[in-house]
C-alpha cells in the first residue's frame, strides 16, 4: 500500500476550517490523488474545538487520520494546535496561526489561557508559527486568514501553484478572489 | 461526467435526483440534515421540511401510493418517531421505490443515545444498504430503488456520522429515464393494512426476504476480497475502511447489504479462513447472525460495543497494540466546549430560569447547551418533545411546596416536531406546570432549517407559518404570554408570574437566531467596557457569553472586556452591570 499523507486541521468553531479543508480537498483532487476528508458537524461548532482530517495518496481508505499518523498538523489556533500534537507523527511538521482565542474557563476568569504554547509546538517539531490576522490585513480582508494559512501550508505540499489557484477560483466567490489570491501569495511567501 | 468531492449526504441525494425521485421530505437531525438540503437544489425533486420524522415518512408513503419514487431521511433517533409507518409499510411494499435514508451517529457526537439502526431493519423486516464511501452513497442508493421496485420493499441505506460527513472522491452518473411516472390507482388489498390484508401480506414479506437473502448472495454489492493468509473479515459500513487501513493483509467480506444477510456467501467465506473477524460499529449485529450460522468468530469480545471505532481503536483491540504518542503537550491545556452564540436569544432565559430556581425538564436543540456552566440550567434531557410531558408528570407527583418549580423548555421547531401532544396532555390533565417555548424562527441546531413556524420553505421562499400563541390557546391554555428574551426584567417578571400561576401555561420568548441571515438587521453595534466604570465583580460572566473576556491583569481586581468581533450588541450584559460599564462604541474608536 503506497503512503497516505495526513493533514490534521485544528481550532475554532466559526474559524472557517471547514472551507479551508474544503480548498484543500479540491486541489488534492486536481493534483490526481485520492482524496477523503472529514469532520463533526453539529453540536461541537458552537465554539467548541474543531478538527477536520484530510488524507490523500493513491487509496486512501480510512476516513479518519490513525492515532500517531498525523504528518502537518494545520493550526488555527495555538491552544488547538497543541491539544492534537499527540497524533503528530514523530517527523511531522506544524503550521500554527499565531492567535489565541479563549476558551470559556478563561474567559470567566477561572483559567488562564497557557503562556509558552509558541515554543511547545517549535521545540516538538519543525514548525512555522505565522501571524495569520496581520498577513490577512495586508491582503486587504481580515476574512482572508485562513487562505493565509493555506498559502504557507502550500510550502509544505508538492502541488503546483497552478493548481492552487484553480482550486481557490472553484471555491471562492468571485468577487473576493482577488483579495484571496494575495492572502495566498503572502502566506507563502512568508518566513520566519 | 467529470469527478466530484461529496460528502456522503451529498452523494445520497445525487443517487436519489439520479433514480429519477419526485419527492424528498425529511425533519432535520445530524448527521442526517444535508440529504434533503441537498435533494432541494436538483428542481426535478419536490424537497419538504416535515414537522417531525413520522409525517416526513407518511408523506414520503403517499408519494409511493402515487407510483412516484420518494426519498425519507432522518436521523437514528428519527426513525423512532417514524417506526409505527414504518412496521406497517414493509407489509404494504411500494408501489414505486421507496428509501430511508438514516444516519446513526456513534459516539454521540450530536446525539441523546448510541441507537444502532441496523436493528430497525430486522425489526421492520426490511432490507438495509450499509454505506463505506460518497461513491457507495451514491451507487448504493440508486441500486437501493432498483431493489424496492423488484422485490416490493421499502428499503434502508445507512449511513454513519464518519461517511454521511466524510467526502471523498465521487462519479456522478447520468440521470435515469425509466422511473416510473405518477398517477391514480387503487390497490387496496396492498395498501388497506386491515388484519385480513395484512395477514397476507405478512406471508408476502417474509417469503421475499428469503428470496431476497439468496439473490443477495450473488450481488457485486456484497463482495469477496480474497487474501493467502488464514484471517477472514466480515464487515460493512465505515467498519470496512478501518479493517482495510489496519488489516491490509486480511481477506475480507465486504457487505453491501447487511440485512438480510447473504447466508451462503458468508458460509463459504468462512469455510476458506482459519480465523474470521467480524468488525462492526456499535451492536453485534452482523456477529450475532454469523454465530448463529455455527461459525465461531472474534468479535464484540475484543471490539467496544460503546462509541465509534477508529483504525486505533480497531488496532488496539485486534492487533494489542496500543498508541504511545511521540509528541505530548506537557501544560495542562484548558477545554474548550460548546457554547451559545454570542447574542443568541436563549441566553436571558436560562440565566432567568437558573435565578427564578427553576427545574427545567428540557429539550432537544442548541438550548440543550443551557446544561452548561455558567448558565447551568437545566434538569432533564431525553428526546425531541419530552420536555413537555416531563413537566407535566413532574409536575403532578410534587408536593404542593415544589410543585410550581417546574418549567419545560423547548425550541419552537422541537415543539412543533412533537411537543403539542404534550402540552395538550398538559391541559387535559391540568399539571400546572410552566412551559417555555424558546421561538427563534428556524430549526437551528441542524443548521438554521425552516420549519412550518418559520414563515419559509425549503427554498427560503415565504410560506404559511403556524401561529405558535394560538396553537397554544386552540389547545386550552389560558395564560400564554410573549416576551423579548433580550429583556431581562421582563423575562424574569412574566416567567415568575406563570411559574406562580397554579395552572398550566406557556410563555413564548420570541427572537431570532442571532445567525439568520434574512434577520441581519438585529445585529447591531457591539458594546465596549469602560475601563473607569467596570468594578471587576464579575457579574457579567454569568451568563457565560463568548464575547466577554476576563482580563485579571486589568484594573485593581481584573476587569471584563467585550471582543468587538464577537459582540453583536444584544445587550444582555448591560442589564446585568451595576456599574453602567457597558457602552456603545463611539464611531472611530473601541476598547482593542
Amino acid at each position: 500500500m503506497s503512503k497516505v499523507t495526513n493533514i490534521l486541521l485544528a481550532g475554532v468553531g466559526g474559524q472557517g476550517i471547514l472551507l479551508a479543508s474544503e480548498v484543500l480537498a479540491e486541489v488534492l483532487m486536481l493534483a490526481g490523488h485520492d482524496v477523503k476528508k472529514n469532520e463533526i458537524h453539529g453540536m461541537s461548532q458552537r465554539g467548541g474545538s474543531v478538527t477536520s482530517h484530510v488524507r490523500y495518496g493513491e487509496q486512501v481508505f480510512s476516513p479518519i487520520i490513525p492515532d500517531g499518523e498525523v504528518d502537518i498538523l494545520f493550526g488555527f489556533e495555538l491552544l488547538e494546535t497543541c491539544r492534537y500534537m499527540p497524533l503528530l507523527r514523530g517527523d511531522g511538521r506544524i503550521i500554527a496561526n499565531d492567535l489565541r482565542i479563549m476558551p470559556p474557563a478563561v474567559a470567566t476568569g477561572k483559567q488562564d489561557y497557557p503562556a509558552g504554547l509558541e515554543q511547545v509546538l517549535t521545540s516538538a517539531a519543525e514548525a512555522v508559527i505565522i501571524p495569520g490576522l496581520e498577513l490577512a490585513q495586508q491582503a486587504g480582508n481580515v476574512r482572508t486568514v485562513n487562505t493565509v494559512l493555506l498559502g504557507a501550508l502550500s510550502n509544505m505540499m508538492d502541488i503546483d501553484a497552478e493548481l492552487w489557484r484553480k482550486a481557490l477560483e472553484k471555491m471562492v466567490p468571485p468577487r473576493f478572489i482577488e483579495e484571496n489570491l494575495a492572502a495566498f501569495a503572502l502566506g507563502r511567501d512568508w518566513r520566519n | 461526467m467529470s469527478k466530484e468531492i461529496l460528502s456522503g449526504n451529498e452523494a445520497i441525494a445525487r443517487g436519489a435526483f439520479e433514480s429519477g425521485v419526485k419527492l424528498a421530505v425529511a425533519y432535520p437531525g445530524t448527521p442526517s440534515t444535508e440529504i434533503v438540503e441537498n435533494a432541494s437544489r436538483y428542481r426535478e425533486i419536490d424537497s419538504s421540511w416535515a414537522p417531525n420524522e413520522k409525517v416526513a415518512l407518511e408523506v414520503a408513503i403517499g408519494a409511493c401510493l402515487g407510483g412516484a419514487r420518494s426519498l425519507v431521511a432522518m436521523k437514528h433517533v428519527g426513525v423512532n418517531v417514524a417506526a409505527d409507518p414504518l412496521f406497517t409499510m414493509s407489509y404494504t411494499g411500494v408501489r414505486a421505490g421507496l428509501v430511508l435514508a438514516v444516519a446513526d451517529d456513534p459516539e454521540l457526537h450530536s446525539s441523546q443515545n448510541e441507537q444502532d439502526s441496523r436493528h430497525y431493519a430486522r425489526a421492520a423486516k426490511m432490507p438495509m444498504f450499509d454505506i463505506a464511501d460518497s461513491q457507495e452513497a451514491l451507487e448504493f442508493t440508486r441500486l437501493a430503488y432498483t431493489l424496492s421496485e423488484q422485490f416490493d420493499t421499502p428499503v434502508f441505506v445507512r449511513t454513519t456520522t464518519r461517511i454521511a460527513h466524510s467526502k471523498s472522491i465521487v462519479e456522478p452518473g447520468q440521470p435515469c429515464s425509466d422511473a416510473p411516472q405518477p398517477s391514480l390507482k387503487r390497490d387496496a388489498a396492498k395498501f388497506v393494512m386491515l388484519p385480513s390484508n395484512a395477514r397476507r401480506r405478512h406471508d408476502v414479506v417474509e417469503k421475499n426476504l428469503q428470496r431476497l437473502a439468496q439473490w443477495a448472495c450473488s450481488q457485486p454489492f456484497n463482495r469477496v476480497e480474497d487474501n493467502d493468509g488464514d484471517v477472514g473479515v466480515i464487515t460493512a459500513g465505515v467498519a470496512y475502511q478501518y479493517a482495510r487501513e489496519v488489516l491490509p493483509e486480511a481477506a475480507v467480506l465486504k457487505l453491501g447489504l447487511v440485512y438480510p444477510l447473504p447466508v451462503e456467501l458468508v458460509r463459504d467465506f468462512a469455510r476458506r479462513y482459519k480465523t474470521i473477524y467480524v468488525i462492526e460499529e456499535l451492536e453485534p449485529f452482523i456477529e450475532e447472525q454469523v454465530r448463529a450460522l455455527g461459525i465461531e468468530v472474534v468479535g464484540k469480545d475484543k471490539l467496544p460495543i460503546c462509541g465509534e471505532l477508529t483504525p486505533g481503536r480497531v488496532k488496539a483491540a485486534l492487533c494489542d497494540e496500543q498508541f504511545t504518542p511521540a509528541h505530548n503537550c506537557a501544560i495542562d491545556l484548558p477545554n474548550r466546549p460548546p457554547n451559545m452564540c454570542p447574542g443568541c436569544p436563549h441566553r436571558g432565559v436560562f440565566y432567568t430560569l437558573k435565578k427564578l430556581k427553576a427545574f427545567v425538564t428540557g429539550d432537544i436543540g442548541c438550548y440543550t447547551l443551557g446544561f452548561m456552566p455558567p448558565l447551568s440550567a437545566m434538569d432533564s434531557c431525553i428526546c425531541m418533545g419530552a420536555s413537555v410531558g416531563n413537566a407535566s408528570g413532574l409536575n403532578r407527583v410534587l408536593p404542593e411546596q415544589e410543585k410550581q418549580q417546574v418549567v419545560g423548555v423547548i425550541g419552537d421547531s422541537t415543539f412543533l416536531h412533537t411537543g403539542i401532544n404534550g402540552l395538550m396532555d398538559m391541559v387535559y390533565t391540568n399539571a400546572t406546570a410552566t412551559l417555555v417555548i424558546l421561538d427563534n424562527h428556524i430549526t437551528a441546531m441542524t443548521g438554521r432549517q425552516e420549519n412550518p413556524g418559520s414563515g419559509f420553505d425549503i427554498h427560503g421562499q415565504p410560506s404559511r407559518k403556524v401561529d405558535l400563541e394560538q396553537l397554544c390557546r386552540s389547545v386550552g391554555v389560558k395564560h400564554v404570554r410573549n416576551v423579548n428574551p433580550w429583556d431581562l426584567a421582563e423575562v424574569y417578571r412574566v416567567i415568575k408570574e406563570e411559574m406562580e400561576r397554579p395552572e398550566p401555561s406557556v410563555v413564548i420568548t420570541r427572537g431570532p437566531c442571532i445567525l439568520i441571515k434574512r434577520d441581519v438587521g438585529q445585529r447591531k453595534t457591539p458594546l465596549q467596557v469602560s475601563a473607569d466604570k467596570c468594578s471587576g465583580c464579575r457579574a457579567c460572566l454569568n451568563i457565560g457569553c463568548p464575547a466577554i473576556e476576563w482580563h485579571p491583569e486589568a484594573g485593581e481586581r481584573g476587569q471584563a472586556v467585550v471582543s468587538q468581533l464577537l459582540c453583536v450588541g444584544c445587550g444582555i450584559c448591560e442589564q446585568l452591570c451595576k456599574f453602567d460599564a457597558f457602552e456603545l462604541v463611539s464611531k472611530g474608536g473601541n476598547n482593542e
